[in-house]
């Protein structure tokens, strides 16, 4: 068997309704868990840009990229490895203000790209930003003080490599 | 869109006039070329039903008795005439009776354009009568689909529907119109689509690929094609013919591809997959260099993939760049629209001479004539076998008939023994095997070629799943030939119920109506024959016939489909008993 990976897939597409249904269907036909997905404008105008990020082996990603990338509103999709792209995912804790002074969670802080963001009575909002790892490890240490809530964002990333989709729109215009 | 709206275009130019969005689809169609379309109408569609009707002297509608009827006769439209087939539905049940047709379509690359209506657009989501998510429903099996909801989209829309349906690797396209859109008005002109700037409908040819794939060819001891309706698709019959006459190749085809090259040609070995030729699956495995043209290697061609052309190096010729080493791993593939690429190929390639190869080929035929092929189109059993009746069938059509089949044992008779000579013949449900297909698909292909006998060859399961089409036969005077071959069984299910569930016949044994009463309850002349000595007669008075005919065969009723490649079997494991 061949050893799964983590790969961010960047899928360049038509700015459309339905779109993220028909991505999110080859991903289901194949019984892939997206584990994390991010929608958002792209460098060019018009032009959106869906960042996945889904553990598997390659040869079954590079299939998956070539049928994303047939959809006829698919500009362009690929995937990348771990050390073909700078990443970054966000964070946000909501805890209870009886911790605010304690000195261990401001220890916690200070190692990390972390900072609060929001502070009333009852509660204040820590945001962490960083690689995955970083916010699994901010998560482990601040879940013993009780999180009211935690979400992460899905992560966006840049390639190292290019992503010639103005290109492909020049060639075929 | 925006360029479209109605804001822009107020400025009124010669070319464009105020008219309802209904009657702007019946102008875009007509404007494509198209006056044939299949369809049932409902309350969503009512209006563009409506201009259907103005329009009834340069646009033809045909009414189904079911919307699956209708999406497959336009299905067989489009395989005989390589047009897009043009269908029309209402909203909700009508849009979900689509359905199948529609992943048929998507997997065997049929062109199709269907228009669906839709509630009203200030209704969306809401839950409204006869309201369904169509778009999303049919997303994981359309080429493209899109809702419309403004008027003035309409006919941007159909231009690119269109394009997309027929362009590159063709397929289905849906395009689902809010009743609001119907009645709606807009500045009507109409301009083809020419291009989508996201989509690369054929890829470019690269010429060092060719060349590749030419050394390899011209280096091959033991080279072997296996086509498929790619071939046909392009429209590279003819260049596909050159290739192998200059090379000398011994080729085999797929079930769809089966018809681009005449069944007689000398090249012509047969068709591989689960119940094709003897030759052409054992000799899979023995060959040097396997060609692939416009095929995708199904499951069902291939087998066990571990154990398939392992020995062999590929050569795989595919518009589609996904379907480039999905299945088998490729060593040369050409990415490219197939009839480009065997025309090319042919300055690369050398005459060649692959006699012995071929005679491994007649070898291997002459045990399957022995052992299968005798037995079906000679029999000594007492009972009818399916065989026969193809058989019979070649000698009165001569081959030249276009062959509808449905899904299960006879599809697979019909497959292994009609006789093509002409291209766009074998018409079919391969990759869905929808049961149900062949009678309104024949419906189509006769429509779509008028001039040709169409014979439909059907199972006495599948024949119930859409005899309703009779009443559109009827109404139409669609002169199609219907072939019941009747086992009393879900045949192809109770065989592996025989083989690989120790005969337990779970729901398989099928009682049927009387079919030659219900073939004239819908004025059709029906004959019923059981009788060895009668089925010659029969086959003749039935192709003599200029207007539609059944006859229903009684069959042996527990005759097997051989040869057979076990699921997850390596084809060169091929059973002839
Ligand atoms: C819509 C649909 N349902 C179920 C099947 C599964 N199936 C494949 S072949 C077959 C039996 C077909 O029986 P019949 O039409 O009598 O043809 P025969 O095999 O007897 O020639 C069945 C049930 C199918 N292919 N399509
Ligand atoms: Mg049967």
């Amino acid at each position: 068997m061949e050893e799964n990976k983590n790969f961010t897939v960047s899928v360049y597409t038509e700015n459309n309704i339905g779109i993220l249904n028909r991505l999110s269907a080859i991903f289901l036909k194949r019984h892939i868990n997206i584990e994390s997905m991010t929608v958002s404008k792209s460098e060019i105008e018009h032009v959106h840009r869906f960042t996945f990020v889904v553990i598997v082996p390659e040869t079954l990603i590079r299939k998956v990229v070539l049928q994303l990338e047939k959809q006829i509103e698919v500009i362009g999709a690929y995937y990348h490895t771990e050390d073909e792209i700078i990443y970054h995912e966000t964070a946000l804790f909501k805890i209870s203000s009886e911790h605010l002074y304690d000195d261990k969670i401001q220890d916690k802080m200070k190692f990390r790209r972390a900072h609060i963001i929001s502070i009333t009575e009852r509660w204040f909002v820590i945001e962490a930003s960083g690689l995955k790892e970083d916010i699994d490890n901010m998560y482990e240490k601040l879940k013993p003080f009780g999180l009211l809530q935690f979400v992460r964002s899905g992560r966006i990333a840049i390639t190292k490599p290019k992503m010639a989709i103005s290109e492909i729109l020049a060639e075929i215009n | 869109m925006e360029t479209l709206n109605t804001k822009v275009n107020e400025v009124k130019t010669s070319k464009t006039v105020k008219i309802t969005g209904a009657e702007a689809v019946i102008k875009c169609l007509l404007a494509e070329g198209v006056d044939l379309a299949y369809g049932y109408p409902g309350g969503a569609i009512m209006p563009v039903y409506d201009e259907i009707y103005k329009y009834q002297d340069q646009f033809h509608h045909v009414l189904t008795r079911h919307e699956q009827g209708a999406i497959h006769a336009a299905q067989g439209f489009a395989r005989v005439t390589g047009k897009v087939g043009m269908v029309f539905a209402t909203s909700g049940p009508g849009a979900t009776n689509l359905v199948t047709g529609i992943a048929d379509a998507q997997i065997d690359s049929t062109p199709l354009v269907c228009i669906t209506g839709q509630v009203g657009s200030h209704l969306l989501g809401s839950d409204a009568f006869q309201e369904t998510d169509i778009i999303g429903i049919s997303t994981p099996v359309t080429k493209w689909n899109y809702q419309v909801t403004k008027a003035s989209e309409i006919p941007e829309i159909i231009a690119k529907a269109f394009y997309i349906a027929k362009s590159g690797r063709p397929g289905p396209v849906l395009i689902d119109i809010t009743k609001d859109a119907q009645f709606g008005e807009l500045d009507y002109s109409y301009k083809k689509c020419e291009k989508v700037r996201s989509y690369k409908a054929v890829p470019k040819l690269n010429i060092e690929k060719v060349k590749e794939a030419a050394e390899l060819i011209n280096s091959a001891k033991k080279p072997f094609i296996v086509w498929g309706q790619g071939v046909i698709l392009g429209g590279a019959e003819q260049e596909f013919k050159k290739f192998i006459e200059k090379t000398n190749i011994p080729s085999a085809c797929t079930g769809l591809g089966l018809s681009a090259l005449e069944t007689a040609h000398p090249l012509h070995v047969g068709m591989v997959g689960m119940h094709g030729n003897y030759a052409p699956n054992v000799l899979t495995n023995s060959c040097d260099v396997l060609i692939a043209i416009g095929m995708r290697f199904d499951d069902r061609v291939t087998g066990n993939l571990a154990t398939y052309a392992k020995q062999a190096k590929v050569i795989h010729f595919e518009i589609d760049p996904a379907e480039v080493d999905k299945n088998v791993k490729t060593d040369i593939a050409v990415i490219a629209d197939v009839k480009e690429t065997l025309t090319k190929i042919m300055q690369f390639v050398d005459k060649g001479e692959h006699k012995e190869w071929m005679t491994a080929f007649d070898k291997l035929y002459q045990i399957e004539v022995n052992e299968v092929i005798n037995d079906q189109l000679n029999p000594t059993k007492q009972g009818l076998t399916m065989g026969e009746v193809l058989g019979g069938i070649n000698k009165e059509t001569n081959g030249d008939a276009i062959i509808v089949s449905d899904v299960g044992q006879h599809q697979m008779f019909a497959w292994r023994y009609a006789n093509f000579v002409k291209t766009r013949s074998n018409v079919t449900s391969g990759g869905l095997g929808t049961m149900g297909f062949a009678l309104p698909a024949a419906i189509g292909a006769k429509m779509g070629a008028p001039d040709r006998e169409v014979v439909a060859i059907i199972g006495d399961g599948g024949y119930q799943m859409t005899c309703n089409e009779l009443g559109t036969i009827l109404q139409t005077k669609a002169a199609v030939k219907i072939v019941v071959l009747n086992n009393s069984y879900l045949g192809m299910v109770r065989q592996w119920q025989e083989l690989f569930f120790d005969k337990r016949y779970a729901s398989t044994e099928m009682v049927s109506p009387n079919f030659v009463k219900l073939a004239e309850a819908y004025d059709i002349e029906a004959v019923k024959v059981s009788k060895r000595e009668d089925l010659a007669g029969a086959i003749k008075t039935m192709m003599a016939s200029k207007e539609a005919y059944f006859l229903e065969v009684v069959i042996e009723q527990e005759d097997n489909i051989f040869p057979m490649i076990p699921t997850g079997a390596s084809v060169s494991d091929i059973r002839l008993s």
